[in-house]
């Protein structure tokens, strides 16, 4: 616990000294909901349409800006002021705002404590690394400004009670958190499925009243949440703003998803085809704005509809959803909600590239689990942390990033390596190590003692070095070969180059989930 | 490695949970902490720099991109000359050539990317966002090209000769405690300075004069030197050391000959636009000594400042005759440690005859800044490992000194944070000052002895320790948040520098104390280390 501290330290001074970067529009956005539940009554919440960042969050979110907003009405009421404070840039603002989310952290560090708890000590360093310090979580929260690690502490609480069995304590705060962000809904057939087998079973009546427990529980949190706007009668504008379905397929930086290829594929053919004669006339729609009218963005292939994206991703989980509802196990419980996120990541409407931290965050906690888990995670982890370097695009913050993502990769392969040593005949010592540390069987690891060293194929490596290609090209040499021309193209060779990890690592999780569940 | 997981198979809980950092090696160690520390700077560089928008003069960042403006439009020999082009009593250039140069290779490097920064003349209090970037870079590349490698050869050095023993996460440690001194970082990467080429070319001589390799070390000493005249408070301890290694060797003359040309060279390389005339040589060498700015500066926990108080130096003596006074009062108080490695050098005693030259110029030499305690610093975390309790409470001292600076500088955040990085680094579980103490009380009464007792005890006396670190705690706080009164609007600084003052003093003749004891003790300590 005093080493889970001081990791949690060194990382607290550390976002501390990145307070004075660079940070989006979404401080502003936050700044403007401690506005709005500051200063209008909550059946005005979901109404106030002062600035255009209306509240898109789900009503605990709205409680928890609310509660902040005490705090900041005390340091500067500016900050809280619905009008005087559009666009507020003074320290005090900054600062509050930055120290909120490195105090909310303590969420993650409840979290990260409770579900590491019982594993060696060895293991549970190696995850505290990858968790307190994830340079995916410190970017887009300490950087970019959002409260992801106050929600990731939720999560990881939730599944760490499920993994120990407490399924109603889990499925309460994962009820919890879906009031908080509804993003996190992708896991929730997962969680469904999940509790319906594992914790409502034992015969039709004791089956039922847990049922009916585990639905009490979960109305009970959306009531809280929801209550006071169905009293208002507000909840078709609630769910409204929750779900802009009028904004388009991609964000305005591609997220590296299956879609990326889709579009690639749609531009392509349309390329070809007016190569051959075919008048193809080029599409007027955009794919990150919304639905104009009818207009395709798409110049050749079917265009895509919120509702298909929903049935590939149902698709995509019925193998898990089907595997969960054979055999409901605990210890794979970590497994199935990141296998979600990932379908939900890569097949889902208008997917932000923050959403893959959905993905590295609860594998973190099975990465030490096998060799396999540890090779998968670590390719996976560059490329989800490294999916994000467009966020910070400025100048000032290059550094930072590449320095964060340099020392990750480091750190893990330490990690990884000593867990997995090179030779275990040779090094009796780390043999005697390992007994000490893993719960491992002494048999297993003596026979493969060849194949339990921690060291990456070449392909794996070759497409580690394309990263640093990717970057080099996108980064120094197209503006020195190619000036302003196409300066698309390096946001798009990121998102392909990360999408086909992206899919790998989903092709990855899948045949994981089918052969050896 | 063995014996360490033997160690804790037999501890069980209290294990080091750090092999599977360290298990690789120093070298890889070392690139790990280095790579965070790299982060952490660039993370300070996000914080603002001296005088960032405070016309007409600005601060030393202003003063540094002046330099580089300078060097990159005029010829050598007008760098250090007054003339309608280059008006001196703007930031004229007063460091030695070798800063010269490096300002004018940064300055083509800013030029490269933006022009407008060092354009002669309409650039003067240039301030934009890329700017400060190319800027902050410059001491980023300096550093990681000059000092981190110096530490890397010294830790190298210093672990081959087993002067620190431990296992690989204390060496760990020990580069963790060089390369995250809050001090350095913070005028370096915050208030903006390139300290590190300096000391991190003084840290590769040490490192060189440690391997033996003398010659080496006194071409790296003379470009420290020539970078910055500050390194001249290490210069006594070179002296006295590599003399007397001289001294023991077979023919002294020709030995002390061959060092005495090597500096004499290395000097006119680096001088040479300057040596075709005297006059020209001496124009430099005028720039270098600014003498006229008086014995003391602002509120630094030297003698005089702190002496100032009670007797009005600067009234009662003329600058000439403060001159001589203090040089006679700093040489008089570096000689027993320059005495000592004469008679009897080692590399141990080196290290302490470093700090201690440095300490005595950091308290009676002419003309101390408060930055300038960055050089007694290095020495001490060289000796991280054997000085652990004064390394703490010397770091929290000289960081508690500059606090005004660095106030006025708006670093305060920064400060806050790199002096809880510091803390937490040097109480890193596992590490040597995480771990139970008993090792650590069985290791310090090892190596206290006699006279030194007294002055330990007072110093260490957790009482003491105690009462001062709350007056400094609460010194931050009342320094941040009152008003000083209107008829003393420097009492504060007053308050802070006699408290620094006393910890300083007490620390001198507490190192000058043992750097005498390590002779005398020499020999048994060595027994006792290899039954060890």
């Amino acid at each position: 616990m005093k080493q889970l501290l001081w990791f949690f330290g060194i990382a607290t001074t550390v976002k501390l000294l990145l307070i004075p970067s660079y940070h989006s529009t979404d401080l502003e956005v936050h700044r403007h909901w401690l506005a709005i539940t500051h200063s209008l009554p909550l059946s005005q919440w979901y109404y106030d349409e002062t600035s255009e960042w209306t509240l898109d969050y789900p009503p605990f979110f709205a409680y928890f800006e609310r509660f902040l907003s005490v705090f900041a009405n005390l340091i500067d009421p500016r900050i809280v002021h619905l009008h005087h404070g559009l666009n507020y840039k003074a320290n005090s603002a900054i600062y509050f705002q930055r120290i909120s989310v490195i105090v909310s952290d303590l969420f993650l560090l409840y979290g990260v404590y409770i579900s590491t708890r019982n594993l060696p000590s060895l293991k549970r360093n190696l995850v505290w690394v990858l968790l307190i310090w994830s340079p995916g979580l410190l970017i887009v929260d300490h950087l970019h400004f959002q409260y992801n690690g106050f929600l990731f502490g939720w999560l990881l609480l939730s599944i760490s009670f499920l993994a120990q069995g407490k399924d109603l304590m889990g499925g309460f705060i994962f009820a919890v958190l879906l009031c908080f962000k509804h993003l996190f809904a992708v896991a929730a057939p997962v969680y469904f499925v999940y509790l319906l087998r594992h914790y409502c079973r034992g015969g039709l009546v004791r089956g039922f009243a847990r049922l009916s427990a585990i639905g009490a529980v979960v109305v009970a949190v959306f009531a809280a949440a929801y209550g006071p706007f169905v009293y208002h009668g507000q909840i078709q504008q609630v769910i409204r703003h929750m779900f802009p379905f009028g904004r388009g397929l991609c964000h305005a930086y591609w997220a590296p998803n299956f879609w990326v290829f889709y579009i690639m594929l749609d531009k392509g053919i349309a390329f070809l085809l007016r190569k051959v004669g075919f008048n193809i006339p080029t599409p007027v729609a955009s794919f990150t704005g919304g639905l104009v009218g009818d207009a395709s963005p798409f110049a050749v292939l079917p265009r895509i509809t919120p509702m298909t994206t929903f049935i590939m991703v149902l698709l995509a989980l019925s193998p898990c959803l089907f595997k969960t509802w054979r055999d409901p196990r605990p210890r794979l419980i970590a497994r199935s909600v990141a296998y979600a996120y990932t379908c939900g990541f890569l097949f889902g409407w208008h997917v932000h590239e923050k959403a893959s931290l959905h993905i590295s965050i609860p594998l973190a906690l099975v990465a030490v689990e096998s060799l396999e888990d540890a090779k998968h995670y670590f390719l996976l982890s560059i490329v989800s942390c490294y999916s994000l370097f467009p966020l910070l695009y400025e100048a000032q913050e290059y550094p930072i990033k590449v320095l964060l993502l340099l020392l990750h990769t480091i750190l893990m392969w330490f990690c990884f390596s000593a867990l997995f040593p090179k030779n275990i005949a040779a090094k009796g010592s780390l043999q005697d190590d390992k007994k000490s540390t893993q719960y491992e069987s002494k048999g297993s690891s003596r026979t493969a003692a060849e194949k339990q060293r921690f060291e990456l194929g070449w392909v794996a490596k070759s497409y580690l070095l394309g990263v640093v290609v990717v970057e080099i090209w996108g980064q120094f040499l197209h503006p020195y070969l190619l000036g302003d021309k196409l300066p698309f193209l390096p946001l798009m060779l990121i998102s392909m180059y990360c999408a086909i990890g992206i899919v790998y690592s989903w092709i990855w999780q899948l045949k994981w989930i089918i052969i050896f569940s | 490695m063995k014996k360490v997981v033997k160690d804790k198979l037999n501890d069980g809980e209290h294990d080091d949970p750090w092999w599977w950092l360290v298990q690789k090696g120093i070298k890889s160690s070392f690139l790990c902490v280095s790579v965070f520390a790299l982060f952490v700077r660039v993370a300070v560089g996000l914080h603002p720099y001296s005088g960032a928008n405070t016309p007409p003069k600005f601060g030393d960042y202003e003063a540094q991109r002046h330099w580089m403006e300078i060097t990159l439009n005029l010829p050598a020999k007008d760098w250090y000359r007054n003339s309608s082009v280059n008006n001196l009593s703007y930031w004229g250039l007063d460091y030695p050539p070798l800063t010269a140069y490096q300002s004018y290779i940064h300055g083509v490097f800013l030029k490269t990317f933006d022009p407008d920064s060092v354009a002669l003349f309409s650039s003067r209090g240039y301030e934009s966002y890329l700017g400060k970037l190319l800027m902050r870079w410059t001491v980023l590349s300096s550093d990681v090209l000059i000092f981190f490698p110096a530490v890397l050869y010294f830790v190298l050095v210093y672990r081959s000769m087993r002067l620190g023993m431990g296992q690989n996460s204390d060496v760990a440690w020990h580069i963790a405690m060089i390369l995250l001194n809050p001090c350095l970082i913070l005028i370096d990467h915050g208030h903006f300075q390139y300290n590190c080429i300096s000391l991190g070319l003084t840290l590769a001589a040490i490192a060189a004069a440690l391997s033996q390799k003398d010659l080496v070390a006194s071409v790296l000493y003379c470009l420290a030197l020539n970078h910055k005249q500050m390194s001249a408070y290490f210069a006594p301890a070179f002296f006295s050391y590599l003399l007397g290694k001289c001294l023991k060797n077979k023919n002294p003359v020709l030995e002390v000959a061959k060092l005495g040309l090597i500096v004499v060279g290395t000097f006119a390389v680096v001088w040479w636009p300057y040596l075709h005339s005297k006059e020209a040589a001496l124009a430099v060498l005028s720039r270098l000594a600014p003498f006229e700015r008086g014995i003391y500066e602002d509120y630094v926990a030297n003698f005089w400042c702190t002496s100032s108080v009670l007797v009005k130096w600067k009234k009662l003596y003329t600058t000439q005759s403060l001159r001589t006074l203090s040089l006679a009062a700093t040489l008089l108080t570096c000689l027993p440690s320059m005495v000592q490695q004469v008679l009897a050098p080692s590399s141990k005693g080196f290290l302490y005859a470093l700090l201690n030259s440095s300490f005595s110029f950091y308290l009676f030499s002419f003309q101390v800044h408060e930055k300038s305690v960055l050089l007694p610093l290095l020495p001490l975390t060289l000796l991280a490992l054997e000085e652990r309790q004064s390394l703490l409470w010397l770091t929290h001292f000289a960081m508690f000194s500059m606090f005004p600076l660095l106030h006025r500088d708006k670093l305060v955040l920064a400060y806050i944070a790199l002096y809880a990085l510091f803390i937490l680094v040097y109480f890193a579980p596992g590490g040597p000052c995480g771990r139970c103490n008993s090792s650590k009380t069985r290791d310090h009464s090892q190596t206290t002895k006699r006279g030194m007792e007294f002055i330990s005890s007072i110093a260490f006396h957790p009482l003491v320790m105690g009462f001062l670190g709350l007056c400094s705690l609460i010194l931050h706080v009342i320094y941040l948040t009152m008003r000083p009164p209107n008829k003393y609007p420097f009492l504060f600084e007053a308050v802070i520098m006699l408290i620094c003052f006393s910890q300083f003093v007490l620390f001198t003749l507490y190192f000058n104390s043992k750097q005498w004891m390590l002779s005398k003790h020499l020999t048994s300590k060595d027994k006792q280390k290899k039954i060890i």
